[in-house]
């Protein structure tokens, strides 16, 4: 290769490469900020505040969904294996809201163990599967029917 | 087959030697594109199975992700272009960092609001400030400022030099969209196509959707050629092989 070009293209190199490690550091330093929610573990440990206005992630615990029969008030706990709590919500959930799914919910936390969610949002995991492909999975008690529960 | 790549790069980099390429190609290139696109889109969207939970709406994913597919490799193309253009200051990659731009740009567009449609009866949300698609919006602006620099300088030279600072720097962007749902906790899920494990969709979904991302690619490759042929045309207007091109017709 011929040395100007040589110079040129360990400049370049040098220059992507310190931008690249800057923005890696920036994005580190800045990851808190960045993520969109609190997992239940960071809630339970004291991580998350109380009483300021935050999102909170987790799954759904499995019976754990209470609705009120007169009000649109329903409760459910969410977890992620490492701590757990009750989240608080008053209006209409999204569809894809169920029992053992992701969600990520927009509120305040008033104790380790409530959260008043303003706004609850269905977090989708990357699975794509025809109900008839669940059902017989399902049927054979294969553990790729719970995949949905398992990880998010 | 070195020697051969070797070979091509060389003829590709003559600018008379690609604008005869690309008019052999481009007539194949854009029925082909075409009936591909149209065959994934008709199976995905009214043959394949519905999804569990989400039932027809997933059927989004057959334009959603062909798009965003195809903004992130054309970003990345048009990074390798710059990195060209700014060590070997080679003519034709400066006009495949113009050419790059254009539909990269609408494809991004397309990828976030058929997102936003999706997310709403999915998510419950039309739009988050999560990471995933903060650094998608991001990739927009990149290739809106990729365009705006460019015409903004009027030397063709400066302006693809200029340019290809920008295309290059922002390559780190692309890097941080494909990994910002592994890193960080957002609300976009992770990826279900890979490379080199199992993917996570049914194959009555999946090949639907790999056929309409093959198309979506051949049809933004066939946009890349026309452009680049068109800027090949215009810059290389002085010289004797396109003058005998256009008188002779």
């Amino acid at each position: 290769m011929n040395p100007v070009r040589k110079q040129r293209l360990i400049v370049v190199l040098a220059v992507f490469l310190g931008l690249a490690l800057a923005t890696a550091l920036a994005v580190y330093a800045l990851r808190q900020n960045i993520n969109l929610f609190f997992t239940p573990q960071q809630v339970v440990s004291g991580e998350a505040p109380v009483g300021t206005k935050m999102r909170v992630g987790g799954l759904v615990m499995e019976g754990s969904v209470v609705r009120d029969p007169d009000t649109l008030d329903v409760t459910f706990d969410v977890t992620d294996g490492k701590g757990t709590f009750t989240v608080h919500y008053q209006g209409i959930l999204p569809d894809l809201f169920r029992e053992g799914q992701g969600i990520v919910a927009n509120g305040t936390l008033v104790s380790r163990e409530r959260f008043e969610a303003e706004e609850v949002l269905a977090k989708h995991d990357e699975t794509y599967m025809p109900p008839e492909v669940q059902d017989a999975l399902e049927k054979a008690g294969h553990p790729g029917a719970r995949k949905d529960a398992a990880g998010s | 087959m070195w020697n051969t790549l070797k070979r091509w790069y060389h003829q590709l980099g003559s600018p008379r030697y690609f604008y005869r390429f690309a008019d052999v190609v481009l007539p194949w290139l854009w029925p082909l594109a075409l009936i591909i696109l149209a065959i994934g889109l008709v199976w995905g969207l009214a043959y394949a199975p519905v999804e569990r939970y989400q039932g027809d709406s997933y059927r989004i994913i057959y334009l959603h992700v062909p798009a965003s597919s195809g903004a992130l490799m054309g970003y990345i193309a048009m990074g390798v272009a710059g990195l060209v253009c700014l060590v070997w200051r080679m003519k034709m990659a400066e006009v495949m960092l113009k050419a790059l731009a254009p539909f990269g740009a609408v494809l991004a567009a397309v990828s976030l609001i058929s997102g936003a449609i999706w997310g709403k009866p999915t998510w419950g949300t039309y739009w988050q400030w999560d990471a995933r698609l903060t650094s998608m919006l991001i990739l927009l602006f990149m290739y809106l400022g990729v365009m705006v620099l460019q015409s903004a300088i009027r030397d063709p030279r400066q302006a693809a030099r200029a340019a290809s600072l920008l295309a290059l720097v922002g390559v780190i962007n692309v890097v941080i969209v494909k990994y910002s749902v592994e890193w960080l906790n957002t609300l976009h899920q992770g990826a279900t196509l890979n490379l080199f494990s199992e993917s996570s969709i049914n194959p009555a979904m999946k090949y639907p959707l790999l056929i309409s991302m093959l198309g979506m690619w051949l049809l933004y490759a066939a946009n890349v050629l026309m452009r680049a042929r068109a800027e090949v045309l215009s810059r290389e207007r002085r010289s004797g092989w396109v003058r005998k091109l256009v008188e002779g017709h």
